[in-house]
């Protein structure tokens, strides 16, 4: 009897594979990607000393391959911040405006500490990301879960808009930078992206892995379930006998916590924030990774990540300065075609191909 | 009213508004442990909005809710059901995106919860265990009920709140229904609101009729199946 209900939990570890190979293949690719890419595009020249593995990885430090290895770190941290974001608006349903203040603050702290004022190192730095973003969010959380849909996405607004004239203040020039942002802080020589490409292009794996496993046991645990149950009908859930609050605020430190993590990294990357870190606009990019992939499916605001980035880079040589413009129709058209976003869609089997031509056909009839 | 030991529950003149709209004016119900009591009354006459009063889903402005010898009036929904106030709300309040086995577990208060009663609850609605793996939102409308009512079986509820059961539901499903119910009130207390005054007197003990907001009348159902009277006036043609 007991067989029934503890089948869908405990699977064997036949079905585990199967359900997990994809991702241990596009893992298996993403690790080797670095010597494949210095195999392949690295420039031969750079290989000074030796054969085997170490010319390989001089290779990958030169040319096309470090350039591939860059696209994919942004690529990676995009998607450690969609993920958070997924996490909040796909599956626990709350809608935040707000979501690049964790990013930005993330990578300002970690700008700030490792900077001249303070010259702490990455691992304490990093350390006090994650302390401040679990405050941060602690104390936003408490005060915007109060209210839901559209005046929670109003309130987070404005706490992060808060959060982007404290960056651009003249006031705080010393440790901000203020409109112009930080740039070229001390990141440590061991762990510089342009020195070292491919260490940071592993970090950043790391990282990245570290984000979907924690993410997805926790979407995959009851704590997940009674979240999705909230997104769905939180009355209903209240009336089972869950506090949803408590369950709203976990994913929003959660969420918040991954988000700071991804800016950090961005920071180090770029070796550079600014205030744009904090802006609408960024938490905008991210909503429309996580739309774009499918909400709440976590898989997919990865696939956002990539193909957004992707895009952008290759619309930009294409298009020149009117790439947005090709960019906001591609946007609507997988709007208006694949509702569910492109995993979800997939997930579902139910693509609107028929729907989405006589709405199209509406639309610019202008009905 | 004095207080009686052998009420589960009691509720006593409370005031509910909704917004601006003074939806309750005074409803006074009791529950016998045990008994299945049966609130009627026609449409927007006040029974879903007295069955959200006692969770504290729309908390009374005034007057008492007992649960146990307890005021539990002004208590969050959640803490409310925690103290053994299971509730199945109308239209099938289930969670779509959840598979059966999902919307029970979820329903767990202690762990083993569902380990304990699955025999029961499968035992009642033999259905839901072949569609165990199945997300909610794919099951018929009558399954969808039955997971609701399974939902509320999980954890060790004194007391069930069912808000029409037979809404939408086909005939042959409306009895298998019934037939679940009142194998369940050999387990525990019911209150039940039904439009279908049929099912309401073959399975209730004790009946209140609300009418605009007020408790107007109560007694044993089996008074009221002979009081033609006052069928006619409170409940019109649904009898």
């Amino acid at each position: 009897m007991n067989e029934t209900l503890s089948t869908t939990t405990h699977s064997s570890a036949r079905r585990r594979l199967a359900q997990w190979w994809p991702y241990l293949l596009i893992l298996g690719l993403l690790v080797l990607f670095p010597l494949l890419a210095g195999a392949t595009i690295g420039d031969p020249a750079a290989a000074q000393d030796g054969a085997g593995l170490s010319s390989l990885m001089q290779r990958a430090e030169s040319g096309a391959a470090k350039f591939w290895q860059g696209m994919i770190i942004q690529i990676l941290i995009f998607a450690i911040f969609a993920m958070s974001y997924d996490l909040l608006l796909g599956y626990t349903g709350i809608l935040s405006f707000g979501h690049a203040m964790f990013f930005g603050t993330g990578g300002y702290a970690m700008a700030i500490l490792i900077g001249r004022n303070f010259n702490w190192s990455f691992g304490m730095a990093l350390l006090a990301v994650i302390l401040i973003a679990l405050a941060q969010s602690l104390i936003f959380g408490v005060l915007s879960l109060r209210v839901k849909g559209v005046y929670l996405a109003m309130v987070t607004l404005a706490f992060a808009e808060m959060f982007y004239i404290l960056a651009e203040a003249g006031d705080f020039r010393k440790y901000t930078g203020a409109d112009d942002g930080l740039h070229g802080f001390p990141v440590p020589g061991w762990l510089s992206a342009t020195d070292h490409r491919t260490r940071f292009y592993y970090l950043t794996l790391i990282f990245f892995v570290a984000a979907f496993l924690i993410i997805k046991r926790l979407v995959d645990s009851p704590t997940g379930k009674v979240m999705v149950a909230t997104r769905e009908n939180e009355h209903r859930a209240t009336m089972i006998g869950f506090n949803t609050f408590w369950y709203k605020l976990t994913a929003f430190v959660a969420a918040g916590v991954f988000a700071a993590l991804a800016g950090a990294l961005s920071a180090m990357y770029l070796v550079s924030v600014t205030p744009s870190m904090l802006s609408l606009g960024r938490t905008i990019d991210v909503l429309a990774m996580t739309i774009i992939g499918g909400m709440g499916t976590l898989v997919g605001p990865i696939l956002g990540a990539s193909i957004i980035q992707l895009l952008g880079y290759w619309l930009e040589r294409w298009f020149g300065a009117s790439w947005t413009l090709v960019y906001g129709i591609l946007f609507m058209l997988i709007v208006i075609f694949l509702p569910y976003g492109i995993v979800g869609t997939l997930r579902a089997r139910s693509f609107q191909i028929r729907d989405g031509w006589k709405q199209l056909q509406q639309t610019l009839a202008g009905k | 009213m004095a207080p009686s030991q052998k009420n589960v529950l009691e509720v006593r003149n409370i005031q509910t508004f909704i917004g601006q709209f003074h939806i309750l004016d005074g409803v006074s119900v009791e529950v016998p442990d045990g008994s299945i009591t049966v609130l009627l009354g026609r449409n927007g006459a006040g029974k879903t909005t007295t069955l959200k009063s006692i969770l504290g889903l729309t908390p009374p402005r005034s007057g008492a809710i007992v649960f146990n010898g307890k005021e539990i009036q002004g208590e969050p929904a959640f803490r409310t059901a925690a103290k053994g106030i299971g509730y199945v709300p109308e239209h099938r309040a289930i969670f779509r995106d959840l598979s059966v086995a999902e919307n029970l577990r979820i329903a767990e208060r202690k762990s083993g919860d569902l380990a304990r009663r699955e025999e029961f609850i499968f035992g009642l609605f033999p259905d839901l265990k072949r569609l165990i793996k199945l997300p909610g939102g794919n099951l018929s409308g009558g399954q969808q009920q039955m997971l609701a009512v399974a939902r509320a079986l999980v954890p060790d509820n004194q007391l069930l709140l069912i808000d029409e059961p037979s809404e939408g539901l086909a005939p042959v499903v409306i009895e298998q229904m019934m037939e679940a119910i009142s194998r369940l009130s050999a387990h525990t207390t019911i209150l039940l609101v039904e439009q279908n005054f049929i099912m309401a007197s073959r399975l209730a003990d004790r009946y209140t009729i609300i009418e605009t907001g007020r408790s107007v009348k109560s007694g044993m159902m089996a008074d009221l199946i002979d009081d033609e009277a006052s069928i006619q006036r409170y409940l019109g043609a649904a009898a």
